[in-house]
């Protein structure tokens, strides 16, 4: 997938060659930074960015279908009712004006459902995501943090998609607001069986819930691998330099360094490997030639020159 | 004028710190108990970690000391001498000069039509640092490379749209610095920055501690980083200052309920897939607009008891550098 | 978290068939002030062009009226009501002066008068606005209540009021004007005062050190520069409509030359039984006129200030350029672009 954002400085290359797979049932983890373009993979993937931006290349295949070819009549049958997504921070997600109820019971009356009907799911859905159904006649602002990401979890779940989309949804609460919804999808997953594309910058976080994770920078994923070999075996200096940005509440204290500089300009990446201006173990060859993805294991892949030579070992 | 002062070693003694807002109408009058009966002290040299979620009144509490809001009731001692009776109306240049403050938004911190040299500059000559232009001039450029942000003179003249958001933060580091402060206050620094560039501004404010002798108030709600800079921690909840003490201690044996859930509640893929979260506290913080009395963390609180929704608990010392505010041991001792 | 890519207000689309291969040098090179950049944005602006031009015409023509109509402009000159002729190209009023030489010298009056109401007025708006918006409790009540008494007198009554018992000239027509002008501009920059106030930066110059007439006004005026052009403008605007109205009523010295009293005479010579056209449609037209090329300047400089209007009608020509309708999902385009 390549998407690009039009400005006056030139094109964006916000999304390069970007390519990977969900299986039914799993909950893969997309870590990055901002700009690395995770959320707007994720947006890409429905067709829900704004202008200036451009989807220039790739395909989505769902079901046998691919979602860049799909006109609006069938983007608006094939969005929530396949493919729902729950965004950054519910304060957004959420109309200020509109009782819950309405805005739960409006996607489903648009997807053909009768009123009643949707009234009775939505009660359901309540149930589901741990509110009182009485809430349902509340307004956004009557609400907590933790019960607004919830009511907005329970309209992404309301036409029972296979996939969720989650883009940082827990970013904006507090700590155990937050592990209280992550207890909450993942009962929800294991109940309903839906697959989970979960984004954030919250490595430590993915380790936790994921199935498989992959590591983006600057437009391009550079590592993929399941959750607990990524967190024992980090292979990509960039994920090494991300895991060496957490501190932990447990264990010894160590000096932890971070990455030095700060993301690249998209509208003129760097020459060869993206990182390779802030990468510690940078090699000449870095600079000119970009590094193509190697699988090193089974399902882990790595794209650094550091492992050129590696690859199918194992 | 009364001159309230206080024996003491510390730099910074706040007590009994309170602040109510006044919502409401006219006709029924609420308060908002955003900050109730606080009271720490930082030494010299130490940086002390305000942690609490949103809501806990820990920005409330800072901009109090960096004298940005009135307090309501309470006393902040700096340096022995309360200024809160010696300078009741407005803090005098002589305290902002040893007080300063590092917001939390690298963004909105900065004026977006001055150059990051204006900045710098400005506090210089308020403070009487600096004269003529060249030597103010050379005074910016030494503070941008303090705070490890070359090349200077590229920088001094750039404006705040064209830095980094971590860029943004070390000159409001450098800012801080720029009038030679003794106590530095850090609301959230590191919280709206990406998450590799956050080990830097760290590293650097814990430099600053090392090498210059500054004390910092660092405030967040990340656990982690707080034992990882703290040389003491202090947990707050709505409002209350529910457990302090040296952040080895608090990490190694917390106490307060609270404290206990806020530390489960932290991802550490370190510690392995925990399956098992203790502490499962349901529930969402209370409202700060006329509590009940007694703790406020009685409706969520596993162990609660009866004196917990009446009284508040006074502090306990658990060990000599451990305190916390909990009927469980004040019962137990 | 920093400012993620997605609806980035500040990014502006350009048709692709305008770009070449290589982006142009990132601004983060040279500095770029934020009012520069304003100025230069709406500068480029068609509609700023147009009020440019508009407005320069005018202001030449006032300034060198001694070139273009080197005789006084009351002067009697000919026969009254003549219709326009190669002689006298606007024709003669109804005291038979030359309309020509009058409407290029009733610019120079109009104009003034225009301008430093404009000026003034917006200033005094703005050292009052201002320091009530920044100050607060009494300092803020008294200024508040003071300047909400001057805009709920009604306008109209009270400049008539005033102009008739004052002494007749252009100062008092001044005066007059800036007295019951400024408090709209007060309240503005008031209420924009309220909302930057609460901003950190300058909370963080507060912690500084900063004393409170810095802030207002060099810390917190700079960001409010669009709203002090746009707010000069309007109040030009107004005032020259203000000042042709009050002259046009007899209010003003009719014996100086403005555009304004041009219609008290044609007014008062039945211009329109005579069907002397050419003895108010001038004064009217340059009014009118005026008045356009400054509101093309601030729909300009409006433009710039809010990105949403500029982005929505460049969109829509890359969406033209590659025959896609859709602006509802994201459009695909199967084209390498860079």
């Amino acid at each position: 997938m390549h998407v690009r954002y039009l400005t006056t400085r030139g094109p964006v290359r916000a999304v390069d060659g970007v390519s990977f797979a969900i299986q039914p049932g799993e909950v893969i983890g997309l870590a990055g930074e901002s700009g690395s373009g995770k959320s707007t993979i994720a947006h890409a993937i429905l067709r829900i960015l704004h202008p200036p931006a451009l989807i220039t290349g790739g395909q989505a295949m769902f079901e046998g279908r691919d979602i860049m070819q799909m006109d609006d009549a069938e983007l608006q049958q094939f969005r929530w009712s396949k493919i729902a997504i729950v965004f950054q921070s519910a304060m957004n997600a959420l109309n200020p004006v509109m009782k819950i109820r309405d805005q739960l019971t409006d996607v489903m009356v648009h997807h053909g459902m009768s009123k009643a009907d949707a009234n009775q799911r939505a009660v359901e859905l309540f149930d589901l995501v741990g509110i009182e159904p009485k809430r349902l006649d509340s307004y956004p602002h009557q609400l907590s943090g933790g019960m607004r990401q919830r009511a907005v979890i329970a309209i992404a779940l309301a036409l029972k998609p296979p996939l969720l989309i989650m883009d940082e949804p827990t970013t904006a609460l507090d700590v155990v607001v937050q592990k209280d919804i992550l207890e909450q999808i993942t009962r929800l997953r294991e109940k309903l069986g839906f697959s989970i594309l979960f984004i954030t910058h919250d490595l430590s976080l993915l380790v936790e819930i994921s199935t498989r994770i992959s590591i983006m920078y600057a437009g391009e994923i550079v590592e993929k691998a399941p959750a607990r070999e990524l967190f024992e075996k980090p292979l990509h200096p960039y994920t090494l330099g991300l895991m060496n940005s957490f501190p932990s509440i447990s264990g010894k204290k160590h000096d932890l360094a971070g990455i030095p500089g700060s993301p690249p300009d998209l509208v003129a990446p760097p020459n060869g490997c993206r990182f390779h201006p802030r990468c510690p173990k940078a090699m000449p060859i870095c600079e000119q030639i970009a590094p193509a993805t190697k699988t090193i294991s089974s399902d882990h892949s790595v794209a650094c020159h550091l492992f050129d030579s590696q690859e199918g070992a194992k | 004028m009364i001159t309230a002062t206080l024996q003491t070693k510390s730099i910074l003694d706040v007590r009994n710190l309170t602040k109510h807002f006044p919502v409401g109408t006219f006709i029924s009058p609420k308060q908002v108990h955003a900050v109730e009966n606080v009271s720490f002290s930082v030494q010299r040299g130490q940086v002390v970690a305000l942690v609490g979620e949103s809501g806990s009144g820990k920005t409330t509490t800072i901009r109090m000391v960096a004298r940005l809001i009135p307090a309501t009731e309470g006393e902040i001692f700096f340096k022995g001498v309360d200024v809160l009776k010696s300078e009741p109306h407005e803090a005098s240049l002589g305290y902002r000069r040893l007080v300063q403050l590092i917001f939390q938004d690298p963004f909105a911190s900065l004026n977006p039509v001055h150059t990051i040299e204006h900045h710098l500059a400005r506090p210089l000559v308020i403070h009487k640092k600096a004269s003529d232009s060249q030597e103010i001039h050379n005074r910016v450029c030494e503070l941008l490379e303090t705070v490890e942000l070359k090349p200077a003179v590229a920088i001094a003249s750039r404006y705040p749209h064209q830095l980094s958001g971590g860029q943004r933060q070390r000159v409001a580091i450098a800012r801080a610095l720029a009038v030679d402060p003794e106590l530095i206050l850090a609301d959230e620094p590191i919280s709206m920055l990406d998450v590799s560039i956050r080990m830097g501004v760290l590293n650097l404010i814990h430099r600053l501690k090392t090498e210059r002798g500054i004390s910092f108030v660092y405030i967040t709600h990340d656990l982690a980083s707080a034992r990882y800079i703290g040389d003491q921690i202090m947990v707050m909840y709505a409002g209350h200052m529910v457990e302090g003490g040296e952040s080895e201690a608090i990490m190694g044996n917390p106490s307060h309920p609270y404290t206990q859930l806020l530390l489960s509640a932290v991802p550490d893929p370190r510690a392995g897939l925990r399956t098992d979260k203790n502490a499962q506290a349901r529930g969402e913080v209370p409202s700060l607009i006329d509590p009940p009395p007694g703790c406020p963390f009685a409706a969520r609180c596993p162990r609660v008891m009866d004196i917990c929704r009446q009284v508040m608990p006074e502090q306990a010392v658990i060990k000599p550098e451990h305190w916390v505010r909990c009927h469980l041991f004040s019962i137990a001792s | 978290m920093e400012n993620n890519n997605i609806m980035n207000p500040n990014a502006k689309a350009i048709p692709i068939d305008e770009e070449n291969e290589k982006p142009r040098a990132a601004s983060f090179g040279k500095p770029v002030s934020t009012q520069m950049d304003f100025l230069r944005r709406t500068l480029v602006q068609p509609k700023a062009l147009i009020g440019l031009v508009i407005l320069t015409i005018f202001i030449a023509m006032a300034v060198f009226a001694p070139v273009i109509a080197p005789h006084d402009p009351s002067q009697y000159v000919g026969l009254p009501n003549q219709p326009p002729s190669p002689e006298y190209w606007l024709g003669t009023t109804g005291q038979g002066q030359d309309v020509f030489a009058q409407l290029v010298w009733g610019a120079r009056i109009s104009l003034l008068i225009g301008f430093s109401v404009g000026i003034l007025s917006t200033l005094i708006g703005m050292v009052i606005g201002m320091v009530s918006g920044y100050m607060p409790g009494i300092i803020d009540g008294v200024l508040n209540l003071f300047t909400n008494v001057f805009l709920l007198i009604p306008g109209l009554p009270l400049l008539i009021t005033l102009a008739s018992f004052l002494p007749q000239g252009m100062t008092t027509v001044i005066l007059v004007l800036t007295f019951t002008g400024w408090s709209w501009p007060a309240r503005v920059f008031r209420s924009q005062v309220l909302c930057l106030r609460e901003k950190d930066f300058v909370s963080a110059s507060v912690i500084s050190g900063e004393g409170s007439s810095r802030i207002i006004f060099a810390e917190i005026l700079p960001n409010m520069l669009s709203l002090v052009m746009v707010s000069l403008f309007g109040a030009v605007i107004y005032t020259i409509g203000a000042d042709a109205g009050l002259a046009f009523l007899g209010f003003e010295n009719i014996n100086i030359v403005s555009w304004g009293t041009m219609l008290y005479w044609a007014s008062n010579s039945s211009a329109l039984l005579q069907e002397a056209w050419w003895t108010f449609l001038p004064p009217g037209l340059c009014i009118a006129l005026v008045s356009f090329g400054t509101t093309m300047l601030i729909y300009a400089m409006d433009e710039v200030t809010n990105p949403r209007l500029r982005s929505e009608k460049e969109i829509t020509r890359v969406l033209r350029k590659y025959h896609l309708s859709s602006k509802r999902s994201t459009p695909v385009v199967k084209e390498p672009l860079a």
